[in-house]
Protein backbone atom coordinates (compact mmCIF):
# COMPACT_ATOMS: atom_id res chain seq x y z
CA UNK A 1 0.00 0.00 0.00
CA UNK A 2 3.17 2.80 0.81
CA UNK A 3 4.47 1.59 -2.36
CA UNK A 4 1.43 2.01 -4.19
CA UNK A 5 0.82 5.54 -2.71
CA UNK A 6 4.38 6.54 -3.52
CA UNK A 7 3.89 5.50 -7.16
CA UNK A 8 0.87 7.65 -7.48
CA UNK A 9 2.84 10.26 -6.39
CA UNK A 10 4.21 10.22 -9.84
CA UNK A 11 0.99 10.77 -11.62
CA UNK A 12 1.31 14.18 -13.80
CA UNK A 13 4.86 14.63 -12.44
CA UNK A 14 6.14 11.50 -15.02
CA UNK A 15 8.88 12.25 -17.23
CA UNK A 16 7.08 11.29 -20.16
CA UNK A 17 3.35 11.18 -21.10
CA UNK A 18 4.08 7.25 -21.33
CA UNK A 19 6.23 6.72 -18.07
CA UNK A 20 3.51 9.10 -16.24
CA UNK A 21 0.85 6.48 -17.17
CA UNK A 22 2.95 3.06 -16.87
CA UNK A 23 3.78 4.76 -12.90
CA UNK A 24 0.20 5.35 -12.09
CA UNK A 25 -0.84 1.49 -13.25
CA UNK A 26 2.25 -0.11 -10.95
CA UNK A 27 0.60 1.89 -7.92
CA UNK A 28 -2.97 0.87 -8.54
CA UNK A 29 -1.87 -2.76 -9.18
CA UNK A 30 -0.31 -2.64 -5.82
CA UNK A 31 -3.33 -1.09 -4.49
CA UNK A 32 -5.35 -3.84 -5.85
CA UNK A 33 -2.73 -6.27 -4.36
CA UNK A 34 -3.15 -4.62 -1.08
CA UNK A 35 -6.91 -4.73 -1.13
CA UNK A 36 -7.23 -8.60 -1.95
CA UNK A 37 -4.64 -8.75 1.48
CA UNK A 38 -6.76 -5.94 3.57
CA UNK A 39 -9.87 -7.98 2.94
CA UNK A 40 -8.84 -10.63 3.30
CA UNK A 41 -6.94 -9.47 6.77
CA UNK A 42 -10.08 -8.63 7.84
CA UNK A 43 -12.16 -11.64 7.02
CA UNK A 44 -9.77 -13.83 9.49
CA UNK A 45 -9.79 -11.29 12.27
CA UNK A 46 -13.55 -12.06 12.09
CA UNK A 47 -14.74 -8.76 13.41
CA UNK A 48 -16.76 -7.09 11.06
CA UNK A 49 -13.73 -4.81 10.01
CA UNK A 50 -13.09 -4.37 6.08
CA UNK A 51 -9.83 -3.44 3.43
CA UNK A 52 -10.66 0.38 4.53
CA UNK A 53 -10.02 0.03 8.22
CA UNK A 54 -7.00 -1.58 7.87
CA UNK A 55 -5.86 0.90 5.38
CA UNK A 56 -7.58 4.10 6.53
CA UNK A 57 -7.85 3.56 10.51
CA UNK A 58 -4.08 2.28 11.43
CA UNK A 59 -1.86 4.40 12.86
CA UNK A 60 2.22 4.44 11.69
CA UNK A 61 3.24 1.66 14.88
CA UNK A 62 0.30 -0.27 13.31
CA UNK A 63 2.01 -0.44 9.54
CA UNK A 64 4.33 -3.66 8.95
CA UNK A 65 5.55 -2.44 5.88
CA UNK A 66 9.54 -2.60 4.60
CA UNK A 67 11.39 1.03 4.97
CA UNK A 68 11.95 0.47 1.53
CA UNK A 69 8.66 0.86 0.33
CA UNK A 70 8.50 4.37 2.55
CA UNK A 71 11.47 6.25 0.46
CA UNK A 72 11.04 9.06 -1.20
CA UNK A 73 10.47 9.16 -4.82
CA UNK A 74 13.50 10.92 -5.84
CA UNK A 75 14.25 11.13 -9.20
CA UNK A 76 13.29 8.43 -12.38
CA UNK A 77 16.40 6.56 -11.27
CA UNK A 78 15.77 6.14 -7.37
CA UNK A 79 12.23 5.06 -8.32
CA UNK A 80 13.20 2.38 -10.52
CA UNK A 81 15.36 1.19 -8.17
CA UNK A 82 13.02 0.63 -5.79
CA UNK A 83 10.83 -1.06 -7.87
CA UNK A 84 13.66 -3.10 -9.05
CA UNK A 85 14.59 -4.65 -5.72
CA UNK A 86 10.98 -4.76 -4.57
CA UNK A 87 9.42 -6.54 -7.74
CA UNK A 88 12.09 -8.90 -7.58
CA UNK A 89 11.71 -10.06 -4.39
CA UNK A 90 8.10 -9.94 -4.91
CA UNK A 91 8.73 -12.26 -7.96
CA UNK A 92 10.05 -14.95 -6.15
CA UNK A 93 7.54 -14.75 -2.76
CA UNK A 94 4.78 -14.71 -4.68
CA UNK A 95 5.77 -17.68 -6.99
CA UNK A 96 6.53 -19.58 -3.58
CA UNK A 97 3.35 -18.45 -2.28
CA UNK A 98 1.45 -19.87 -4.85
CA UNK A 99 1.78 -23.39 -3.78
CA UNK A 100 0.49 -22.03 0.41
CA UNK A 101 -1.51 -24.17 2.36
CA UNK A 102 -3.98 -21.22 2.41
CA UNK A 103 -6.17 -21.15 -0.74
CA UNK A 104 -6.87 -17.02 -0.29
CA UNK A 105 -3.19 -16.61 -0.44
CA UNK A 106 -2.35 -19.33 -2.80
CA UNK A 107 -5.18 -17.74 -5.53
CA UNK A 108 -3.95 -14.39 -4.88
CA UNK A 109 -0.39 -15.10 -5.51
CA UNK A 110 -1.05 -16.64 -9.31
CA UNK A 111 -3.43 -13.93 -9.82
CA UNK A 112 -0.33 -10.91 -8.28
CA UNK A 113 2.43 -12.43 -9.55
CA UNK A 114 1.55 -11.60 -13.17
CA UNK A 115 1.09 -7.82 -12.37
CA UNK A 116 4.58 -8.21 -10.43
CA UNK A 117 6.74 -9.64 -13.24
CA UNK A 118 5.31 -6.52 -15.65
CA UNK A 119 6.79 -4.45 -12.83
CA UNK A 120 9.79 -6.13 -12.63
CA UNK A 121 10.24 -6.26 -16.39
CA UNK A 122 9.87 -2.74 -16.41
CA UNK A 123 12.39 -1.84 -13.79
CA UNK A 124 14.52 -4.04 -15.40
CA UNK A 125 14.64 -2.28 -19.03
CA UNK A 126 15.03 1.06 -17.29
CA UNK A 127 17.93 -0.02 -15.20
CA UNK A 128 19.53 -1.87 -18.43
CA UNK A 129 18.76 1.82 -20.44
CA UNK A 130 19.57 4.02 -17.68
CA UNK A 131 22.41 2.10 -16.82
CA UNK A 132 24.17 1.81 -20.62
CA UNK A 133 23.10 4.86 -21.19
CA UNK A 134 24.09 8.37 -21.55
CA UNK A 135 26.67 9.15 -18.66
CA UNK A 136 24.26 11.49 -17.05
CA UNK A 137 21.88 8.50 -17.27
CA UNK A 138 24.58 6.18 -16.08
CA UNK A 139 25.62 8.44 -12.82
CA UNK A 140 22.23 9.14 -11.93
CA UNK A 141 20.81 5.47 -11.99
CA UNK A 142 23.65 4.24 -10.28
CA UNK A 143 23.04 7.17 -7.36
CA UNK A 144 19.53 5.80 -6.75
CA UNK A 145 20.48 2.28 -6.71
CA UNK A 146 23.45 2.93 -4.05
CA UNK A 147 21.32 5.17 -1.89
CA UNK A 148 18.47 2.35 -1.36
CA UNK A 149 20.97 -0.84 -1.70
CA UNK A 150 21.05 -2.03 1.73
CA UNK A 151 17.43 -1.10 1.93
CA UNK A 152 16.80 -4.85 0.57
CA UNK A 153 18.03 -6.69 3.50
CA UNK A 154 14.91 -5.93 5.28
CA UNK A 155 12.81 -7.87 2.95
CA UNK A 156 14.28 -11.43 4.19
CA UNK A 157 13.71 -10.53 8.11
CA UNK A 158 11.34 -12.87 9.69
CA UNK A 159 9.50 -13.04 13.01
CA UNK A 160 7.98 -15.37 15.44
CA UNK A 161 4.58 -14.86 13.45
CA UNK A 162 6.24 -15.51 10.25
CA UNK A 163 7.25 -18.56 11.39
CA UNK A 164 4.85 -20.08 12.80
CA UNK A 165 3.20 -19.50 9.55
CA UNK A 166 6.08 -20.91 7.23
CA UNK A 167 5.86 -23.84 10.09
CA UNK A 168 2.35 -24.06 8.61
CA UNK A 169 3.23 -23.53 5.40
CA UNK A 170 0.69 -20.67 4.66
CA UNK A 171 4.01 -18.39 4.41
CA UNK A 172 7.27 -18.81 3.09
CA UNK A 173 11.16 -17.83 4.13
CA UNK A 174 12.17 -15.23 2.14
CA UNK A 175 15.52 -16.11 2.88
CA UNK A 176 15.12 -19.61 0.71
CA UNK A 177 15.31 -17.58 -2.40
CA UNK A 178 17.42 -15.00 -1.23
CA UNK A 179 20.49 -16.38 -3.28
CA UNK A 180 18.55 -16.53 -6.37
CA UNK A 181 17.21 -13.07 -5.81
CA UNK A 182 20.90 -11.33 -5.19
CA UNK A 183 22.38 -13.31 -8.45
CA UNK A 184 19.52 -11.61 -10.41
CA UNK A 185 19.78 -8.20 -9.01
CA UNK A 186 24.39 -8.83 -9.92
CA UNK A 187 23.48 -10.14 -13.58
CA UNK A 188 20.67 -6.79 -14.29
CA UNK A 189 23.46 -4.66 -12.79
CA UNK A 190 25.90 -6.23 -15.19
CA UNK A 191 23.74 -5.74 -17.45
CA UNK A 192 23.37 -2.29 -16.85
CA UNK A 193 27.25 -1.84 -16.75
CA UNK A 194 26.49 -0.33 -13.63
CA UNK A 195 28.29 -1.33 -10.21
CA UNK A 196 27.32 -3.27 -7.34
CA UNK A 197 27.19 -1.10 -4.34
CA UNK A 198 28.57 -0.81 -0.81
CA UNK A 199 26.56 -1.82 1.87
CA UNK A 200 25.45 1.22 3.98
CA UNK A 201 22.66 1.96 6.80
CA UNK A 202 20.73 -1.28 6.54
CA UNK A 203 17.28 -0.28 7.94
CA UNK A 204 15.55 -2.32 9.91
CA UNK A 205 12.45 -2.38 12.09
CA UNK A 206 9.38 -2.22 10.09
CA UNK A 207 7.89 -5.29 10.65
CA UNK A 208 7.36 -3.92 14.46
CA UNK A 209 6.33 -0.97 13.58
CA UNK A 210 9.32 1.01 13.74
CA UNK A 211 9.42 3.49 10.86
CA UNK A 212 11.61 6.01 9.06
CA UNK A 213 10.47 9.34 9.08
CA UNK A 214 8.57 9.32 6.17
CA UNK A 215 5.29 6.93 6.88
CA UNK A 216 4.18 9.89 8.69
CA UNK A 217 3.45 11.83 5.94
CA UNK A 218 2.17 8.96 4.11
CA UNK A 219 -0.30 8.47 6.25
CA UNK A 220 -1.35 11.97 6.88
CA UNK A 221 -1.97 12.26 3.40
CA UNK A 222 -3.51 8.96 2.71
CA UNK A 223 -5.39 8.86 5.71
CA UNK A 224 -6.59 12.57 5.79
CA UNK A 225 -10.04 12.38 3.92
CA UNK A 226 -11.25 9.33 5.90
CA UNK A 227 -9.55 10.93 9.32
CA UNK A 228 -11.44 14.46 8.79
CA UNK A 229 -14.89 13.47 7.25
CA UNK A 230 -15.43 9.73 8.93
CA UNK A 231 -19.12 9.13 7.29
CA UNK A 232 -17.97 10.40 4.05
CA UNK A 233 -19.79 8.47 1.16
CA UNK A 234 -19.30 8.51 -2.77
CA UNK B 1 8.81 18.26 -33.95
CA UNK B 2 11.08 19.18 -31.48
CA UNK B 3 14.46 17.79 -31.31
CA UNK B 4 13.91 16.47 -27.57
CA UNK B 5 10.77 13.83 -28.13
CA UNK B 6 11.71 10.13 -28.97
CA UNK B 7 11.12 8.49 -31.53
CA UNK B 8 7.03 7.64 -32.44
CA UNK B 9 5.86 4.41 -33.39
CA UNK B 10 2.34 4.00 -34.25
CA UNK B 11 0.21 1.26 -32.13
CA UNK B 12 -1.91 -1.36 -33.55
CA UNK B 13 -4.06 -3.53 -30.92
CA UNK B 14 -6.07 -7.43 -32.14
CA UNK B 15 -8.88 -7.23 -29.96
CA UNK B 16 -9.61 -10.77 -30.49
CA UNK B 17 -7.03 -13.81 -31.60
CA UNK B 18 -7.88 -14.08 -35.93
CA UNK B 19 -9.10 -10.64 -36.26
CA UNK B 20 -6.85 -7.82 -37.87
CA UNK B 21 -4.79 -5.25 -35.42
CA UNK B 22 -6.31 -2.00 -35.72
CA UNK B 23 -4.67 1.25 -35.31
CA UNK B 24 -5.12 2.58 -31.50
CA UNK B 25 -2.94 5.43 -31.45
CA UNK B 26 0.63 6.38 -31.12
CA UNK B 27 3.48 6.49 -27.97
CA UNK B 28 6.90 7.54 -27.85
CA UNK B 29 9.83 5.76 -26.96
CA UNK B 30 13.46 5.18 -27.44
CA UNK B 31 13.45 1.49 -28.84
CA UNK B 32 10.98 -1.57 -29.85
CA UNK B 33 10.75 -3.03 -26.05
CA UNK B 34 9.27 0.04 -23.94
CA UNK B 35 7.72 0.99 -26.82
CA UNK B 36 5.79 -2.34 -26.40
CA UNK B 37 5.68 -1.77 -22.91
CA UNK B 38 4.42 2.16 -23.61
CA UNK B 39 1.78 0.81 -25.38
CA UNK B 40 0.65 -2.05 -23.68
CA UNK B 41 0.34 0.63 -20.68
CA UNK B 42 -1.89 2.97 -22.22
CA UNK B 43 -4.01 1.30 -25.09
CA UNK B 44 -4.64 -1.85 -23.47
CA UNK B 45 -5.90 -0.74 -19.65
CA UNK B 46 -9.31 -2.12 -20.12
CA UNK B 47 -8.66 -5.08 -21.87
CA UNK B 48 -8.50 -3.92 -25.23
CA UNK B 49 -6.71 -6.81 -26.53
CA UNK B 50 -4.77 -9.84 -27.18
CA UNK B 51 -2.06 -8.59 -29.47
CA UNK B 52 -0.02 -5.28 -29.93
CA UNK B 53 2.28 -4.39 -32.87
CA UNK B 54 4.20 -1.64 -32.49
CA UNK B 55 5.45 0.01 -35.99
CA UNK B 56 8.33 2.78 -36.15
CA UNK B 57 6.74 5.49 -37.94
CA UNK B 58 9.11 6.36 -40.55
CA UNK B 59 7.89 2.64 -41.41
CA UNK B 60 4.57 3.53 -42.15
CA UNK B 61 4.38 5.17 -46.06
CA UNK B 62 0.54 6.55 -46.32
CA UNK B 63 -0.89 7.71 -49.53
CA UNK B 64 -0.81 11.64 -49.88
CA UNK B 65 -4.47 13.46 -49.71
CA UNK B 66 -3.27 15.31 -52.25
CA UNK B 67 -3.69 12.12 -55.12
CA UNK B 68 -6.76 11.29 -53.29
CA UNK B 69 -8.75 12.12 -56.68
CA UNK B 70 -6.73 9.94 -58.77
CA UNK B 71 -6.68 7.00 -56.45
CA UNK B 72 -9.99 6.67 -55.01
CA UNK B 73 -12.46 8.39 -57.18
CA UNK B 74 -12.57 6.13 -60.05
CA UNK B 75 -13.60 2.94 -57.86
CA UNK B 76 -16.39 5.22 -57.14
CA UNK B 77 -18.61 4.20 -59.98
CA UNK B 78 -17.93 1.16 -60.88
CA UNK B 79 -20.93 -0.77 -59.68
CA UNK B 80 -19.93 -3.62 -61.35
CA UNK B 81 -17.11 -4.37 -59.14
CA UNK B 82 -19.35 -5.37 -55.97
CA UNK B 83 -21.16 -8.74 -55.90
CA UNK B 84 -24.28 -7.45 -55.15
CA UNK B 85 -24.87 -5.93 -58.94
CA UNK B 86 -25.18 -9.34 -60.13
CA UNK B 87 -28.45 -11.54 -59.98
CA UNK B 88 -27.72 -15.43 -59.55
CA UNK B 89 -29.26 -17.37 -62.44
CA UNK B 90 -32.43 -19.32 -61.10
CA UNK B 91 -30.40 -22.44 -61.48
CA UNK B 92 -27.00 -21.79 -59.42
CA UNK B 93 -29.12 -20.36 -55.95
CA UNK B 94 -26.93 -23.25 -54.30
CA UNK B 95 -23.66 -22.18 -55.38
Amino acid sequence: MILGHRMSQWSSKGPILEEDIAMSNIGLDLFGQCRMMFSYAAEVEGQGKTEDDWAYKRPEREFYNVILAEQPNGHFGTTIARQLLFSLWANFMYRELMSSNDQTIAAFATKSIKEIKYHLRHASQWLIRLGDGTPESHQKMQEGLSSLWSYRHELFDIDEVDETLIAAAIAVDPNQFKEEYENRLKELIAEATLQIPEEGYRAKGGKEGIHSEHLGHILSEFQYLVRAYPDAKW
Amino acid sequence: MSDNQLPLWEVFIQSKPGLPHKHAGSVHAADAEMALQNARDLYTRRNEGTSIWVVHASAIIASNPGDNDSFFDPSDDKVYRHPTFYEMPEGAKHI
